[in-house]
């Protein structure tokens, strides 16, 4: 394609094509401190093309394809080309990634040892992520957090932070030196922009860590906590995996050993003040 | 042809060519650098060959990330395997009580035979043969068991159960995988009348009690599905598959079989084709051949479709083929009117 750009984030490898310059130009802005994909060698192909002839003129948009596609997606305007971009990559991953059960979870690390929150798009992943970075953690990811059933570890994939609607401004309050993207006003999502993880997270995008805790918050009511059983942990983490079935043994392995050696809560909250406090007073009584 | 590694590398990595000459000669991955390997994988991707690959290329030296790739492509063409292998035993089992022969076609039939063309062999639906006048046994039985018409429309039922050689796709509510019942191998709008009887009289068995086609009749359906019925997508797997089934069982008798169903053209372009991409037997190219091997191999590094003029003629090609001119037109006029 006439304008490409390759990259890795964790363990994965990305070669990102586009017919125009635009999403890639946006993309290499942001992307600017990320490694090449090991041996120059991607793991997965993204495409943003024209969705036909006339359009590359009329009303310019990007269309998403790859390897691994769906028949049905709809374009989006050229000026959300880095979304359709980070859009691509979620795609190939969910339907694509084949080595790590793939959690739709943020993860966060200290002293090797990982804590992951998924919950319902709007439970708060992607803030809680960002905040606890801001406070000593390392961002993992806000995404996705890949487990490697062999192992039991948690591997990182720390691609652009993706906040939305309300959280971008408390977000910027609190990561007042971070490096942002773009303002994308009106995606299918709300506004929509992108942080840079920070050069920690970078730096140690490849080193794993041991999954300590689990947590599935709710965004929206007064302060709660309450324990999960091992049952109920095992049914939301096969629901949060994009690849639990597709994987077959190896993601029945690695979801189970999740729900058998990990402590879980499920915690709710009014604020983000209080969910950080939560999640400290948590993490300091393992 | 030419030997792939001859070519400028610039020239490969935008060409089919690249894909057909790794499974042809394992060897020749050596030449390869990041780029030449990115395109590879991309478009054994896009051609439904990574697992082939994978097989094919198990124990050549590579980049460590290339075989990353390879052996995350190796674990899902087993799952995939597995899947295809449970899939047509649950139809063994909603069927046994029928007593109808089924037998497994193409992709199931390679592997649960335990073929050489099964080896790393993706598979989606699962396509099974019986004999006509036990499809509404066949049906009822599937209904039964929890299959359920994919999109019912009266239209396409009608089509399909007037003209078409298969029911309409079924699929299974729970585990969500389709099923097509075949009863003969071609449409019945198609010039060529494949023997079905001919076809379930000379299957194998197979140790549980499914059936596959016998090796010269696998062939004859392989070549027929690519050049009878289709517009040649994904004609690069369809002509492994003939590689495969001729190097494991020769081509004996072949002939005669082909000439049976009324589809000798058809065999002997897939056997040309096969040896021009794959190697083997040395059959020198004829007629439209080129013209076939430029659609089959029009995927460029990025995975994409090439040569959009040459696949739109083959795209036509393939509904002349299906149908009269006529029937055509009143088939098109409908469904363009549908809502």
């Amino acid at each position: 394609m006439r304008h490409a750009h390759a990259l890795r984030i964790g363990p994965v490898g990305f070669r990102i094509g586009s017919d125009r310059p635009e999403p890639i130009r946006a993309l290499r802005a942001l992307y600017r401190d990320y490694p090449a994909p090991d041996d120059g060698v991607p793991d997965f192909t993204v495409r943003l093309f024209a969705p036909g002839p006339l359009r590359r003129f009329l009303r310019p948009s990007v269309m998403i394809g790859g390897d691994f596609m769906i028949p049905d997606a709809a374009p989006l305007p050229l000026a959300q080309g880095l979304l359709a971009a980070e859009m691509a990559m979620n795609l190939q991953m969910a339907l694509g990634q084949r080595r790590y059960l793939l959690l739709h979870a943020s993860a966060v690390e200290r002293e090797g040892r990982a804590l992951l929150m998924t919950g319902i798009s709007g439970a708060g992943k992607s803030t809680l992520g960002a905040l606890l970075s801001a406070r000593g953690w390392r961002l993992m990811g806000d995404e996705f957090a890949l487990v490697d059933p062999a192992s039991g570890r948690v591997h990182a994939f720390p691609r652009l932070v993706s906040l939305k609607n309300e959280a971008i401004a408390e977000v910027e309050r609190a990561v007042p030196d971070g490096r942002f993207g773009p303002l994308l006003k009106d995606t299918p999502k709300g506004d929509i922009r992108h942080l840079v993880p920070d050069a920690r997270a970078l730096a140690a995008m490849r080193e794993p860590a041991i999954p300590a805790l689990l947590l599935f918050p709710r965004f929206g009511f007064e302060p709660a906590q309450r324990v999960l059983a091992r049952s109920e942990v095992f049914v939301r983490l096969t629901q949060a995996s994009t690849n639990y079935v597709a994987l077959g043994e190896p993601g029945f392995v690695a979801a189970r050993r999740l729900a058998e050696e990990v402590p879980a809560r499920a915690i709710d909250y009014p604020d983000t003040a209080s969910a950080l406090a939560q999640v400290e007073a948590l993490w300091a009584a393992l | 042809m030419g030997g792939p590694v001859s070519r400028p590398l610039s020239r490969l990595v935008s060409d089919g060519r690249l894909l057909a000459g790794a499974l042809r000669d394992p060897a020749s991955v050596a030449a390869l650098d990041g780029d030449g390997w990115t395109a590879l994988l991309a478009m054994a991707r896009a051609e439904q060959l990574i697992g082939t690959l994978a097989k094919r290329l198990s124990g050549q030296p590579m980049p460590q990330a290339a075989a990353r790739v390879l052996a995350d492509a190796a674990a899902s063409i087993a799952q995939n395997r597995r899947q295809a292998l449970w899939e047509a035993e649950m139809a063994r089992r909603a069927l046994a009580a029928t007593g109808v022969p089924v037998v497994l076609l193409k992709g199931t039939a390679f592997l649960a035979g335990g073929l050489r063309a099964g080896e790393g062999r993706s598979c989606g639906d699962l396509d099974i043969l019986v004999p006509r006048d036990a499809l509404p046994q066949v049906e009822e039985a599937l209904l039964a068991a929890g299959w359920s018409w994919l999109k019912p429309d009266p239209y396409d039922d009608a089509y399909y159960r007037r003209w078409m050689h298969e029911l309409p796709p079924l699929i299974h509510r729970e585990r969500d995988r389709m099923i097509d019942v075949h009863h003969t191998i071609l449409p019945l709008t198609a010039r060529p009348s494949p023997d079905a009887e001919g076809l379930l009289a000379d299957s194998v068995a197979l140790p549980d009690g499914l059936r596959m086609l016998s090796p010269a009749d696998m062939l004859v359906h392989a070549a027929a599905h690519l050049f009878a019925d289709g517009d040649l997508a994904g004609g690069l797997r369809n002509l492994w598959d003939v590689h495969c089934l001729v190097h494991q069982f020769g081509t004996d008798g072949l002939a005669e079989r082909a000439c049976r169903h009324g589809l000798q053209r058809e065999v002997d372009r897939a056997l040309r084709l096969a040896g021009a991409l794959y190697g083997g037997e040395g059959r020198s190219l004829r007629g439209a051949d080129r013209l076939y091997l430029r659609r089959l191999l029009a995927r460029d590094g990025w995975g994409r479709e090439t040569r959009p003029l040459t696949r739109l003629g083959f795209y036509v090609r393939s509904h002349w083929l299906r149908m009269p001119p006529l029937m055509l037109a009143r088939h098109l006029w409908t469904k363009w009117r549908r809502p």
